[in-house]
């Protein structure tokens, strides 16, 4: 039986305004229903698979978002939800502002949109849910285990090191 | 134990997970319906069993996992009970501990919301557990006995001796398989307010085994209820599916009525029903035993 036939849901509300949020919450409404994919929405770090995240990155939240993702137990997808998610929007230039949901944790499936459609929403959730059962096969057969939100901050430093030295290197030349 | 207990207890054992996710899944699209939605598929919540099992295992602390266990264990040991045709009493006392063992695992993890949730359970048992030793009680007075197969082998429905003690149980099924008031202790909807309360700290199959414990409940409390139905009449089996199955429907129909029940409404109520309905027909039956 493939896990995709119950995804679990967390909706967690960045740096959002709330535009993202009604239209989470809209999916669940009786003209999108999507509790008919077996969705639902959970509350609950430790009984999810899914972590739906509206608005950007402050510096507030930062550490909050890095510990919803941590006690997530694997198989996990992250879906940004919102260009604010994506990248950080409209909000991005705000002083306060660090960037999109992967400024500190792994994004999976990256949804456009100001505000995200519910339609939208629903299609980037059944892309999520390819994506979560190719990693709980790949996690049966022991090959994968997903990034914890520490070496992932570790991954994007050096990252951010390799292209600094390159831009140095192409200074020099 | 006859060929008959031993029958029922095999059943039981091997295919309570399975009926109950049925009735529970039918319980979700009659929901769903009500609510003007699709719903889900009927086994969903066999998927959802199914796949908490595939789950990596994370555990806040080891005697949270045996803590669990032992809570499976012993819901489905007094399931076990029940169905060999054995000691109501016995039954009730194991489910009983059972709970207690979860309330433990819950108390265990150190964490606000599932301390909330333990406490909160604990204010339902206290609520529901009158009722529930009330029920056996009846069963005694108007059988002479507290064994389940001489309370099944009568030859009038229980109901019409204890129709005051079927409301009561009634009232608190609704509780105790957690479908009303919305803030319980832990429960399946998603707009609760405790985040599970007090299995919100179980993850992955140690959820899972939580789970399944629930499923086992599910059909014993709905085996206790057919008790009120089942005669030495064959015939009164069919009769006691039907009831199960308003049961079950009238359930979800008050539970989408009154969403928005308070524990503290659960409270007061608990007792007076318990008394009102109950203690009547206790007296009634006493002095008709006289
Ligand atoms: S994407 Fe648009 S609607 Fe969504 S949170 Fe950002 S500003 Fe609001």
């Amino acid at each position: 039986m493939r896990i995709s036939k119950s995804p679990w849901l967390l909706h967690y509300d960045g740096s959002s305004c709330n535009g993202c949020d009604i239209e989470v919450l809209a999916a669940t409404t009786p003209r999108f229903d999507v509790e008919r994919f077996g969705i639902i929405n959970t509350g609950n770090p430790k009984h999810a698979d899914i972590f739906l995240c509206t608005g950007g990155v402050n510096s507030q939240n930062q550490d909050v978002i890095r510990q919803i993702y941590d006690q997530m137990p694997d198989p996990k997808v992250v879906l940004a939800c919102g260009i604010c998610a994506c990248d950080g929007g409209i909000f991005k230039d705000c002083y306060n502002i660090l960037g999109g949901t992967d400024t500190v944790i792994p994004v999976d499936v990256y949804v456009p949109g100001c505000a995200v459609r519910p339609e939208a929403l629903i299609d980037g959730v059944v892309k999520a849910l390819k994506l979560l059962d190719e990693k709980a096969d790949k996690m049966k057969r022991g090959e994968y285990r997903s990034m914890t939100s520490a070496e992932y901050a570790e991954a994007l430093k050096i990252k951010g090191q390799l292209a600094e030295a390159a831009d140095t290197e192409e200074k020099d030349a | 134990m006859t060929v008959f207990s031993t029958a029922a207890v095999i059943i039981y054992l091997v295919f309570s997970p399975l009926i109950a996710c049925l009735f529970s899944g039918v319980d979700r699209v009659v929901t769903a319906r009500m609510q003007g939605r699709r719903g889900p598929k009927l086994m969903q919540p066999w998927y959802d069993l199914v796949k908490l099992f595939s789950k990596e295992s994370t555990s806040v602390n080891d005697i949270q996992k045996i803590l669990v266990m032992a809570h499976c264990f012993f819901a489905i040991f007094s399931g076990a009970i029940f169905f060999s045709g054995e000691d109501v009493l016995l039954v009730l006392f194991a489910l009983t501990m059972a709970e207690v063992f979860l309330i433990l695992a819950a108390y265990s993890v150190n964490a606000a919301y599932s301390e909330l949730g333990a406490q909160r359970e604990l204010l339902q048992m206290m609520a529901y557990e009158p009722m529930t030793l009330l029920t056996a009680v009846g069963f005694y007075l108007s059988t002479g006995s507290f064994k389940v197969e001489d309370i099944i082998g009568t030859d009038l429905p229980l109901i019409i001796k204890m129709p005051g003690f079927f409301i009561g149980f009634f009232f608190i099924m609704i509780v105790k398989l957690r479908k009303s008031p919305f803030d319980l202790s832990t429960s399946h909807h998603a707009h609760q307010e405790l985040i599970k309360g007090l299995t919100g700290d179980l993850s992955g199959p140690v959820y899972g085994f939580s789970e399944l414990a629930e499923l086992y409940e599910e059909v014993l409390m709905l085996g206790i209820a057919a008790l009120f139905f089942i005669t030495s009449d064959p015939i009164s089996y069919l009769w006691a599916l039907i009831a199960i199955a308003v049961i079950m429907f009238c359930m979800s129909l008050i539970d989408n009525i009154f969403p928005r029940v308070k524990w503290e409404v659960l409270l007061k109520t608990a007792w007076l029903v318990t008394i009102f309905a109950g203690g009547a027909n206790l007296v009634i039956l006493s002095l008709l035993r006289k």
